[in-house]
């Protein structure tokens, strides 16, 4: 009793929490690598061999450096504001379900931390607390480009949160139910990704995480070349470096999103061939490492081609373009699980 | 007793942090405040078994609507002086009003249910769950729902009026 | 351009500070900008944070050192700059350049174009957010920068011409080297078109921004590529040919819809006609002297004299003064291509939104070192 309820949730969370800190590091270095190779660059050579050890210096740098808060902030609501970034971008983890039930040592492992009967809903609604942390910084710092940087985030948000929600709606529809665990089982049993059944639904929730993880083509809120810095120009050291966890961590939470609901999770590729059978060989979180991996890569493989998008294009894009055909997405969806 | 103590400690952050939204100075902490509260009020759903309504409270009021209050209370300038209130006592006695009527129908549904204690029984631990939502929302409260509707209806097409006069 | 920030009586204009310390500025460009929400509706473009008086510097060094002083102007075509003033004071002491060094002249100069618009495609891009096509271009300018090593020793500021002529002759197989460099550079034109030319992004970056018709661009005093976008025929090299360009085919490409994406396929066109003029100069290179009859000291008689030519970024025009007795000019003024094109930026970035201004700032291609001087 005490070992199901207390003790195994908790090593669950101390694992995943972990995981995802260290992958985080490694994603950083894997951006910066992929960029490279794609630049005709070689990317962090000199930390170990190859770069790998590039992330621990980078660790060790940015919690080392100075903590200024400059004086015209918002001391309180400045240092809060990473903290509200972060959280959120971690807490999503809770009901990703990295593999099914699975036997260890003789008791029956669930490889998610919890499965919530309206797990859907809330990965959707935590991640929209996590603006409040760029609006927040943005504010806080009490400086122009920041402010500039910060209403870009809000309206991209809204703009984009919309579209992302629609098309889970008709995912919902497909699936029958919010929960994430049954979602992947409801891809099991109709012997399909949904992928192949919902492609709109896939590429406007692929465009609109995108933009709500502030990438690029999307990354408006911290433009570089506009707004100097973006959002947050006035952060130094570890607190620079929890709006970076929380950026990448955002990444994450995407692409495991994504996984689960279009890429049918832990099921092997083609599920519905009995040929291709030995591939169940393969431990079947494997399988969600690497599929969530290849989102990972298409995200930065897209940051290094394609150009920025401009604030009033991306709303256009987002309010013209993607909600009506997230809305016709729902509506169609319906009509055939009624009519069929 | 565990759900008791979560519930009074919800309820005491719920009451603390509304007492800040309206007596801190900073309005955008004020908001800050209100989104404290709005988490909180979602805590207390999911603690009673409402989950699909916590997530739609932290969805729709903490993640959506506040961000449009952020908004605003970040653009406009809120440093001005209030406006001098003409008739306090009026305001006063308005507010005194307001809360007697509020007061009374607290303790009637507390007498109420004193007298008559709701049905305890295996439904409402699934009343919060997504189909005891839905079909409650499409068949008993239908009438409701729709007017709730035809009343942002309403309220959408005046800020469009607002927003531009010169249609 | 004066400094004209006027106090913020209305609150809801916005006044940001772009520059000097800004990553899109290319160097230390400070625009004051005025804002209604992201739009822009007032600018002051501030300049002179990289002045040092090489004008006046060179009114006190003889004419040969002066040759160096015009390195430090636009340093990312310093060769340009080099026959500009050398061809000046030839007009002016009206010395026979031998054909030879004519010949090069034409291949450093088109050299140094291609240098100049690969830095600007690289950083235009990167301001739009497309950072891989920069690095793409800077691998291409570096190709030309060890050319240049190979002939002069430096790979920024060449001191690469003299009065008549060339300090040096061309090293061995220095020819063959840049043919293989025209092969290389016409591959990775392709490269870059693929990436942007026709990608939906750019397009909607650059189309419609910016615009500016045919007579207001002469009217304010465009020149070079940003004038050519705009639709007007207009390149020194056709209109007054000199160093070798009588003897060179090429097109002049212009533009038709006067803006920023106009502006980017008139640069584009230029890399290839620049390739074409290179291979044709080294193709028919000429043996012969490389200086032609210079005295031993240099003393322009009295008189003046203005001499332009098309420098990557326009017009860039040479006014000489010499009294005849001392050994330095007695006047010296440089009309700067990218200075004269700042001067369209605030009416390029009215009414256009912040993304806007980096791309049109990367659009008209400045230089500070030239701007300022």
């Amino acid at each position: 009793m005490m070992v199901d309820q207390v003790v195994i949730p908790a090593l669950k969370i101390l694992i995943v929490l972990n995981a995802v800190l260290v992958g985080v590091t490694f994603m950083v270095l894997l951006e910066r690598k992929v960029i490279a190779w794609t630049q005709a660059r070689l990317g962090p050579m000199r930390v170990g061999p190859y770069g790998v050890l590039q992330p621990i210096a980078d660790v060790v740098k940015l919690m080392t450096k100075e903590d200024i808060t400059p004086v015209k902030a918002d001391r309180w609501v400045f240092s809060v504001a990473p903290l509200i970034a972060l959280i959120p971008a971690l807490i999503v983890f809770a009901v990703i379900p990295f593999g099914p039930e699975v036997s260890l040592f003789g008791r029956q492992v669930a490889l998610y931390i919890t499965d919530l009967n309206v797990g859907l809903l809330y990965v959707v609604s935590v991640a929209s607390i996590g603006v409040y942390g760029i609006i927040l910084a943005g504010w806080a710092s009490n400086s122009k480009f920041p402010l500039l940087a910060s209403l870009r985030a809000s309206a991209q948000l809204i703009s984009y949160e919309v579209a992302v929600t629609m098309t889970l709606v008709s995912m919902i529809v497909s699936a029958g139910t919010l929960s994430m665990v049954g979602i992947v089982n409801a891809q099991e049993s109709q012997q399909v990704w949904y992928l192949f059944v919902q492609p709109l639904a896939f590429f406007i929730f692929f465009v609109g995480g995108l933009a709500e993880t502030n990438r690029a083509p999307f990354d408006m809120p911290e433009a570089e070349q506009e707004l100097t810095g973006g959002f947050h120009t006035e952060y130094s050291g570890m607190r620079f470096a929890l709006f970076f966890l929380a950026e990448y961590a955002n990444m994450i939470v995407v692409s495991a999103v994504a996984t689960t609901l279009f890429l049918g999770g832990w099921l092997r590729p083609f599920p519905n061939v009995a040929a291709l059978s030995f591939l169940d060989l393969v431990p079947a979180w494997c399988w969600f490492l690497a599929k969530t991996f290849v989102f990972l890569y298409i995200f930065l493989w897209v940051r290094a081609t394609l150009p920025r998008y401009r604030y009033d294009q991306l709303m256009r894009l987002g309010w013209k373009v993607l909600i009506p055909l997230a809305i016709a997405n729902v509506v169609v969806s319906g009509l055939v699980k009624v009519l069929l | 007793m565990a759900d008791v103590i979560t519930f009074y400690t919800l309820a005491a952050l719920i009451l603390i942090f509304g007492l800040l939204v309206v007596t801190t100075r900073n309005t955008v902490h004020s908001v800050l405040f209100l989104v404290a509260d709005f988490l909180a009020v979602a805590m207390l759903y999911a603690s009673m078994n409402s989950l699909f309504v916590a997530a739609i409270q932290v969805l729709v009021y903490a993640g959506g609507i506040v961000v449009l209050y952020l908004f605003v209370v970040m653009l406009v300038n809120l440093k001005r002086p209030p406006e001098e209130v003409r008739d306090p006592a009026r305001q006063t006695g308005l507010g005194g009003v307001l809360a007697g009527v509020v007061l009374a129908e607290l303790a009637l549904i507390a007498v109420a249910n004193a007298l008559d204690p709701p049905a305890t029984d295996a439904a409402s631990s699934t009343a919060g769950l997504t189909e005891q939502v839905g079909l409650a929302l499409y068949t008993d409260y239908l009438i409701p729902f729709e007017v709730a509707s035809v009343l942002l209806l309403v309220a959408m097409v005046g800020a469009i009026v607002l927003a531009r006069r010169e249609l | 351009m004066t400094t004209d920030v006027r106090p913020m009586f209305d609150t809801d204009e916005l006044v940001i500070n772009m520059g000097p310390q800004h990553p899109s500025t290319h160097g230390v460009l400070r625009v004051v900008l005025r804002l209604d929400g992201e739009r822009v509706v007032g600018s002051d473009v501030v300049i002179g944070y990289l002045h040092r008086g090489i004008e006046k510097l060179c009114e006190s060094r003889d004419w040969t050192q002066i040759v160096l002083l015009t390195d430090r102007m636009d340093y990312v075509a310093a060769a340009t700059n080099n026959i500009g003033y050398c061809q000046t004071v030839e007009k002016l002491m009206s010395i026979e350049v031998p054909r030879r060094a004519r010949y090069v002249r034409t291949i450093m100069a088109e050299l140094q174009r291609i240098a100049s618009h690969c830095l600007w495609l690289g950083t235009h891009a990167m301001d739009i957010g497309a950072m891989t096509v920069f690095l793409y271009a800077f691998r291409e300018r570096e190709l030309i920068l060890d050319l240049f090593e190979e002939y002069c020793g430096a790979r920024l500021t060449y001191n690469s011409m003299r009065i008549g002529g060339l300090p040096l002759d061309l090293p061995p197989g220095w020819d063959r080297k840049v043919l293989g460099f025209c092969d290389v550079m016409e591959q990775k034109l392709v490269e870059y078109e693929e990436l942007l030319t026709n990608n939906r992004i750019w397009l909607e970056r650059t189309k419609g921004i910016g615009v500016i018709p045919a007579e207001e661009a002469v009217a304010i005093g465009l020149s070079g590529p940003p004038l050519r976008g705009s639709g007007v025929q207009r390149d020194i090299r056709k209109d007054e040919p000199y160093a070798a360009y009588d003897e060179m085919r090429f097109e002049v490409p212009i533009g038709k819809a006067c803006d920023t994406y106009d502006r980017y396929l008139v640069r584009l066109e230029e890399f290839r006609q620049s390739v074409r003029i290179i291979r044709q100069a080294v193709e028919g290179l000429p043996e012969g002297p490389i200086v032609g009859k210079v005295p031993r000291l240099i003393k322009p008689p009295a008189g003046e004299t203005y001499h332009a030519i098309e420098s990557p970024k326009g017009e860039l025009g040479y006014f000489i003064a010499a009294d005849g007795k001392s050994t330095a000019p007695y006047r010296f003024r440089v009309r700067p291509p990218s200075f004269c094109n700042l001067q369209a930026l605030p009416r390029l970035i009215q009414g256009h939104l912040v993304a806007d201004v980096v791309a049109l700032i990367g659009s008209i291609d400045v230089v500070l070192g030239e701007v300022d001087r």
